[in-house]
């Protein structure tokens, strides 16, 4: 028999949510919430919301903008910065390039992700953020599984994953010396399907490419690409028209699209309670090495 | 198709136990074993993992290479820190803080059962109850980890023998006697076959419990937190300032012990006024009653100075409001305790600095024995410390409370965590 006093495990999820959150809101004095367009990110602003109610989110969203991007992510991000009255800040990739702080990768294979650490690391210190927080999840890959809630980083914004802090209980370290910055990862304890099952339960709304929509893709590596203009086919590839929807959204350089005709969110958890491949296998970031996501975290990546 | 239905997977509760051990003892075969028959291991991890055991010249493909995360723990074949995994069966969701069980990462065993509702401890059947079992289990009483289940592994190299398995189990209690363990399972199983992992073993017919996954799917965690005495230390304070909300003052934070209701008359830590519930709010709507571990909004109906770090009760079961403090302490960083050392501490919501005045003894984790003749406490040490605070805690036995009764020690100079205690000593050892 259940007690009364049980919680669901989704419950039970955002309250520890909540409580990180509220914690960054109290022991940092400048906290951005990193906002990727991304469901974890929607999910992760959806819980700021809720800890803070009927206040407002103390903290501005900051995008880190390839200027690769799915359009319909942008749509959401300003209409969701209109609705919340929340500020946004942009990092732009685009500038980083243009003021030669990083240089553009070349190739068919090129893409913006690893540019995106510089502007990142470039945002955090022009704004003087001292916390940021992301919506990495444990269960998303091997090098995550090994971070903290609260993740400090050193002056040059570099991660010592051997050298971690110990975290017990809900008791969280956030002390740190001039320069040095906290990323914050409220929802490491969810996985994909709890996200999925959350966005089910408090009907939150996404972009719509998530959702099943025909679009011009090609084939690389057996990962289905979307058509833009700035990507480059190889000679063996070709554009055909498939019924596709997005897993996870990154960058459209790296981000593999589904073949899939779910609909909605009930349709969209059944198809993941089915399938047999994680979300990141799509993620053509992510197949550089077998540290690629370790190497990267290392150097100030989300 | 998946045996997860849309609607069921909302109703199910979360258990995070932990799984100490090291490399011989089958503790990845196990893990691996788990996640693998609840299908909650992808292709292309398996994949992964497959090319990566052939790379290292593996015969069989090595699961450990799952939960070892990092460059560092691949090369060296070693597990450095606490990895979690994540699985769920039809009826619960799991949180697997998966530690390595060496004597020098009792740090990270220590993390990993800090959150833990259960926790799984590896016997081998060949072997019996060797100092291992003996160092976990002081760990899981000495977290009050409140579920206890000994794996009586390997059974497949014992004949699958009921006689070994009842001379363990006997072996086991008589130990765990000097121990606080709440509540012990025992299971026989072969990780590496599979017997009593997910399906009941054909060759155990003399068992009649229940396989891991059963007991892990049915154990009452609806009891883990303390329901008695209230205890919601304030989080951050909510004042939205706002022309719709222009007087609303609400006091953030998560229900730590007891049940808060609506109406409940409360006191306030430190000033000790007093005041009624109002209201507890939740995201646009308020709720009769918060319990722990609630992350709610409390109003007042009387406007008090309350900030963070003060925390709400009731005067019927108060907290200990003391600034000298016994607790025992597990060390957690290669610069040891200084006696008359200066640190910060974090308790609850609250933060003060302390200073060591004493160590009273150091335990050593293999034998339960109290080593009165060396004091010193470094890196992986477990003692009983005595510490006198800058201001007053409200604090709370740890076997009372694992909120309330748990710290942790900063090193001002780093910021390290550097110590964590937990209050009280009487819970661990009899006699202690």
């Amino acid at each position: 028999m259940k007690n009364k006093f049980t919680l669901t495990h989704l419950e039970e999820l955002e309250y520890e949510s909540i409580y990180v959150i509220r914690e960054v809101a109290a022991q940092f004095e400048r906290p951005v919430l990193l906002f990727s367009g991304g469901k974890d990110s929607i999910v992760m602003t959806h819980l700021a919301v809720k800890a803070f109610w009927p206040g407002k989110l103390p903290f501005p969203l900051l995008h880190i903008d390839t200027g690769h991007n799915f359009e319909e992510t942008i749509v959401y991000r300003d209409n969701l910065v209109k609705k919340l009255g929340a500020q946004l800040i942009v990092g732009s990739v685009q500038e980083s390039i243009d003021t030669g702080r990083v240089i553009e990768e070349k190739g068919a294979t090129a893409s913006r992700n690893i540019l995106q650490t510089t502007t990142l690391l470039d945002t955090i210190e022009k704004y003087k953020f001292d916390a940021a927080m992301g919506g990495g999840r444990r269960d998303e890959e091997k090098a995550r599984a090994k971070e903290r809630f609260f993740s400090h980083r050193d002056e040059f914004g570099q991660w010592d994953p051997k050298n971690q802090r110990p975290e017990l209980w809900n008791i969280f370290n956030g002390r740190k010396n001039q320069g040095e910055h906290f990323r914050v990862f409220p929802i490491s304890n969810w996985t994909e399907m709890d996200v999925w099952q959350y966005i089910m339960k408090e009907e939150i709304e996404l972009p719509e490419i998530y959702f099943t929509h025909q679009r011009e893709v090609f084939n690389r590596d057996g990962v289905w690409l979307a058509k833009a203009p700035f990507m480059t086919l190889k000679d063996n590839e070709h554009y055909e028209t498939k019924t596709v929807r997005c897993r996870t959204i990154g960058d459209i350089s790296c981000t593999g699209l589904t073949l899939s005709a779910a609909n909605n969110i009930e349709e969209i958890i059944d198809e993941i309670a089915a399938t047999r491949v994680t979300e990141r296998g799509g993620r053509a970031d992510d197949m550089r090495s077998e540290a690629a996501m370790e190497d990267r975290k290392k150097e100030g990546y989300f | 198709m998946s045996e997860f239905s849309t609607k069921g997977y909302l109703d199910m509760e979360l258990l995070r136990f932990t799984t100490a051990g090291s490399v011989d003892d089958g503790k990845s075969t196990l893990i691996g074993r788990l996640l693998y028959d609840s299908k909650s291991i992808f292709e292309d991890q398996l994949e992964a993992v497959k090319r990566a055991s052939i790379r290292r010249g593996n015969e069989h493909i090595d699961l450990a290479l799952l939960t070892d995360g990092l460059r560092a723990e691949r090369e060296q074949g070693i597990t450095i820190d606490v990895a979690y995994r994540y699985f769920a069966t039809p009826k619960r969701k799991f949180i697997i803080a998966d530690t390595p069980g060496h004597i020098q990462y009792t740090r990270n065993m220590v993390t990993g059962a800090s959150t833990a509702n259960a926790a799984i401890i590896l016997i081998d059947a060949r072997n019996g109850v060797t100092e291992q079992t003996c160092r976990h289990s002081y760990i899981a009483s000495l977290l009050q980890i409140p579920h206890v289940i000994i794996c009586i592994n390997k059974m497949d190299l014992v004949e699958y023998s009921q006689q070994v398995y009842e001379r363990i189990r006997l072996e086991f209690s008589n130990f765990a006697n000097k121990l606080k363990l709440r509540e012990v399972t025992y299971v026989p199983i072969s990780a590496l076959h599979g017997d009593n992992v997910v399906d009941a073993s054909q060759n155990m017919p003399w068992y009649e419990g229940g396989t891991l996954r059963h007991v892990l799917e049915h154990i009452e965690i609806g009891n883990d937190h303390n329901l008695v005495d209230a205890r919601f230390p304030v989080q951050h304070v909510i004042r939205p300032l706002s022309d719709e909300f222009h007087d609303y003052r609400g006091y953030a934070g998560r229900v730590a012990g007891g049940v808060f209701c609506t109406g409940d008359k409360v006191i306030v830590l430190p000033s000790l006024l007093s005041s009624k519930i109002r209201s507890i709010d939740i995201y646009k709507g308020s709720l009769d009653e918060a319990w722990p571990p609630m992350s709610v909004t409390i109003t007042l109906e009387d406007d008090i100075d309350i900030s963070r770090g003060d925390m709400l009760v009731k005067e019927e079961n108060m907290p200990l409001i003391t600034q000298d403090i016994e607790v025992m302490m597990c060390w957690m960083n290669e610069k040891p305790l200084q006696i008359n050392g200066k640190y910060a501490v974090k308790h609850t919501t609250r933060d003060v600095r302390c200073i060591i005045q004493e160590v009273k003894y150091k335990v050593n984790v293999n034998t339960l024995e109290k080593i009165p003749d060396d004091l010193s406490v470094g890196l992986n040490d477990i003692a009983c410390v005595r510490l006198r605070t800058t201001k007053p805690l409200f604090v709370d036995p740890y076997n009372v409370n694992r909120r309330t009764g748990a710290l942790i020690i900063i090193d001002e100079a780093t910021n390290n965590t550097v110590g964590v205690g937990m209050v009280g000593t009487n819970h661990l050892l009899n006699g202690g």
